[in-house]
């Protein structure tokens, strides 16, 4: 995530008058980071969780499908490092390569919403009238749901699966974001910079894209990473519920769903996956807990949007 | 107040109907005929163009959508929310057993969370970057963190399989409310307590608190007479969002703990593509959820006066 907000961030150093004042910040932020030990956990947790999940068909040291039902419910040990499920399966290559799906799944879903509410919020904020009006009051109610519980909904009624499942999540989360883009652009649209760039001839839309964007993606970003681990578990918990992947396909939620009839014989089917699933949502937490420290050392705001 | 209230109470109209709206409209751009759906499963066999026109009829899905809209709206308000696909009952008497259920589950949850979070963030934040708000800190971030089908599992086993304490799933003696009730309260728990810690260390740094401290007050009076009572407006608001979540939960703890509540209801329903009991579900908890925030903006208004007086003005 830090790669990406510093390679967007540094974008709009193409000299423009009103120097956002996001722009110096990047390193800055770094800086800040790299002194704060929680929020460098996170970054740990977060790149090297994140590594291998992509490394993940290089460094698996089974086939995650592989059924060898003769070495069921394996413990831990030097063969299974994380033991074997109800099928003889290896968890640890199962965890490895579900990491892909569920960590990709979080991310994708997590930049659709950051985009579509980046999108609806500057279109609100700057065009006004009736588009605002239209936006704002759709964001009003999907506002008063619940977040999860609509997103369940959704998902229940377009059907499982992990691009329904993602659709229905993108549609109800961007409007927490949509609110804030918006307020942001209202700010930004009486600035001494828009004036000049359009008493210079800029175009409506030229002046959006090129001299407000700018200003008003830091603090997007910025949201999608502290909102990543609720991305997350929003995802597993669907696919927990049997709204996701169906089996045999590695994925942490599902994985759950399946060691819950097993918690007996193999408990490690259970332990494991929940395990990842936490320890990387505590990395996006602390991570973002960091970067919010970062951005703003007297901030005491704290998200609670369920 | 009594304008503030008024206004608040209109300003429900509108979002009680866009969420009708929203319900129905996804409702019905699902993919599949429902009548088809229906009157197949009934006949356990693909129906005759005959038996969908009859279902059509019994689920009142004749004529276009802005009159079908009207009909569905007209009758939920008045507590109707059709038939069932699969128990061919009613949706909203289930409904409403099934929710009670959940409220076991989610107002001891909620106060259990709040009893936690407050003593909690309080603390962490009197000690402020101490030892003790450091450990608080991490603490509360895990508890964040933790997926709560995943909590409820580790508690499975270790409570229930490994030492037969309590029962390991369903609806029994007060015992069997102690696991579940213990899940739904981590997560709201752990973010109430984070909202507390920085609510109370806002008001700390304030004017009237450093008076209060100048004119040598005991620190237990100013944080408890000055600090606490300020922050506590905050955290008012925070619980409602809280609420929201606990209400969501309650369909992944339900799930793991076969409770018979409406979150699992809606997960049967979803599994079983019965659209009527999705649909009044998500419109119905909407409501509960619009009017739970409702009440607690106004409560915000009882707390804090500023609030009351800019409003009747």
């Amino acid at each position: 995530m830090t790669v990406t907000m510093t390679g967007t961030q540094a974008a709009p150093e193409g000299g423009d008058e009103g120097l956002p004042p996001e722009l110096g910040r990047a390193s800055h932020i770094w800086r800040v980071l790299r002194r704060d030990r929680t929020a460098m956990l996170g970054v740990v947790l977060v790149v090297s969780l994140v590594v291998a999940a992509l490394l993940a068909p290089l460094i698996a040291p089974h086939d995650p499908n592989g059924v060898d039902v003769a070495k069921k419910y394996r413990p831990p040990s030097g063969e299974f490092l994380l033991g074997s499920d109800n099928l003889g399966r290896d968890i640890l290559s199962r965890l490895l390569m579900g990491a892909r799906l569920s960590i990709g799944t979080a991310v994708v879903a997590g930049l659709a919403i950051g985009l579509l509410g980046l999108v609806m919020g500057m279109l609100a904020g700057w065009f006004g009238g009736a588009v605002d009006a239209v936006i704002s009051r759709v964001v009003d109610i999907l506002l008063a749901f619940p977040l999860f519980l609509l997103a369940l909904g959704i998902t229940g009624l377009i059907g499982p699966g992990l691009r329904n499942l993602t659709i229905a999540l993108v549609s109800v989360a961007w409007a927490g974001y949509a609110r804030i883009v918006r307020s942001a652009v209202l700010a930004e649209r009486s600035k001494l910079y828009v004036e000049a760039a359009r008493a210079a001839g800029a175009s409506e839309l030229r002046v959006l894209v090129k001299h407000v964007l700018p200003n008003v993606v830091a603090p997007v970003l910025v949201l999608t990473t502290l909102d990543m681990g609720v991305v997350l578990l929003a995802v597993s918990g669907l696919s927990f519920l049997g709204l996701g992947v169906k089996p045999p396909t590695p994925e942490w939620g599902s994985m759950l769903a399946e060691g819950r009839n097993y918690l007996d014989q193999g408990p490690q089917m259970t332990i494991f996956p929940g395990a990842a699933i936490f320890l990387m949502v505590l990395g996006f937490n602390l991570l973002g807990d960091g970067l919010r420290d970062a951005l703003d050392p007297h901030s005491t705001r704290a998200l609670t949007r369920g | 107040m009594r304008a503030y209230v008024a206004r608040r109470l209109l300003l429900l109209i509108p979002t009680l109907i866009g969420m009708s709206i929203l319900t129905f409209g996804v409702s019905n751009l699902t993919p599949g005929d429902p009548a088809f759906a229906f009157a197949s499963r009934l006949a356990s066999r693909p129906a005759t163009p005959d038996e969908v026109a009859e279902a059509r009829k019994d689920l009142g899905l004749e004529g276009g959508l802005v009159p079908r809209y009207f009909r569905w709206a007209g009758r939920a308000l008045q507590g109707d929310l059709g038939i069932s696909f699969s128990t061919r009952l009613p949706v909203r008497p289930e409904l409403v057993e099934r929710a009670r259920f959940t409220l076991q589950l989610a107002v001891p949850a909620a106060l259990l969370s709040l009893l936690i979070a407050i003593p909690v963030g309080i603390v962490s934040a009197v000690r402020r970057n101490r030892l003790t708000d450091q450990v608080l800190r991490v603490v509360t971030l895990a508890g964040a963190s933790v997926p709560s089908f995943w909590l409820a599992l580790l508690l499975i086993v270790v409570l229930a399989v490994k030492w037969g304490l309590v029962p390991s799933a369903g609806r029994g003696g007060a015992e069997s409310y102690l696991l579940p009730v213990l899940t739904l309260a981590m997560a709201p728990a752990a973010v109430l307590a984070r909202f507390t810690r920085s609510a109370v260390l806002e008001t700390l740094s304030s004017d009237y608190v450093v008076t209060a401290r100048a004119k040598g007050a005991r620190e237990a009076v100013v944080v408890g007479r000055h600090a606490l009572r300020n922050a506590l407006v905050p955290l008012v608001t925070a619980m409602g969002t809280s609420l929201g979540a606990l209400i969501g939960g309650a369909a992944v703890v339900e799930t793991v703990f076969v409770w018979p509540g409406i979150g699992r209801l809606l997960v049967e329903a979803i599994l079983q593509r019965d659209y009527p009991v999705i649909a009044g579900i998500v419109l119905y908890s909407g409501a509960v959820f619009a009017v739970i925030s409702l009440v607690v903006d106004l409560l915000y208004a009882v707390i804090d006066p500023r609030i009351r007086l800019v409003a009747e003005r």
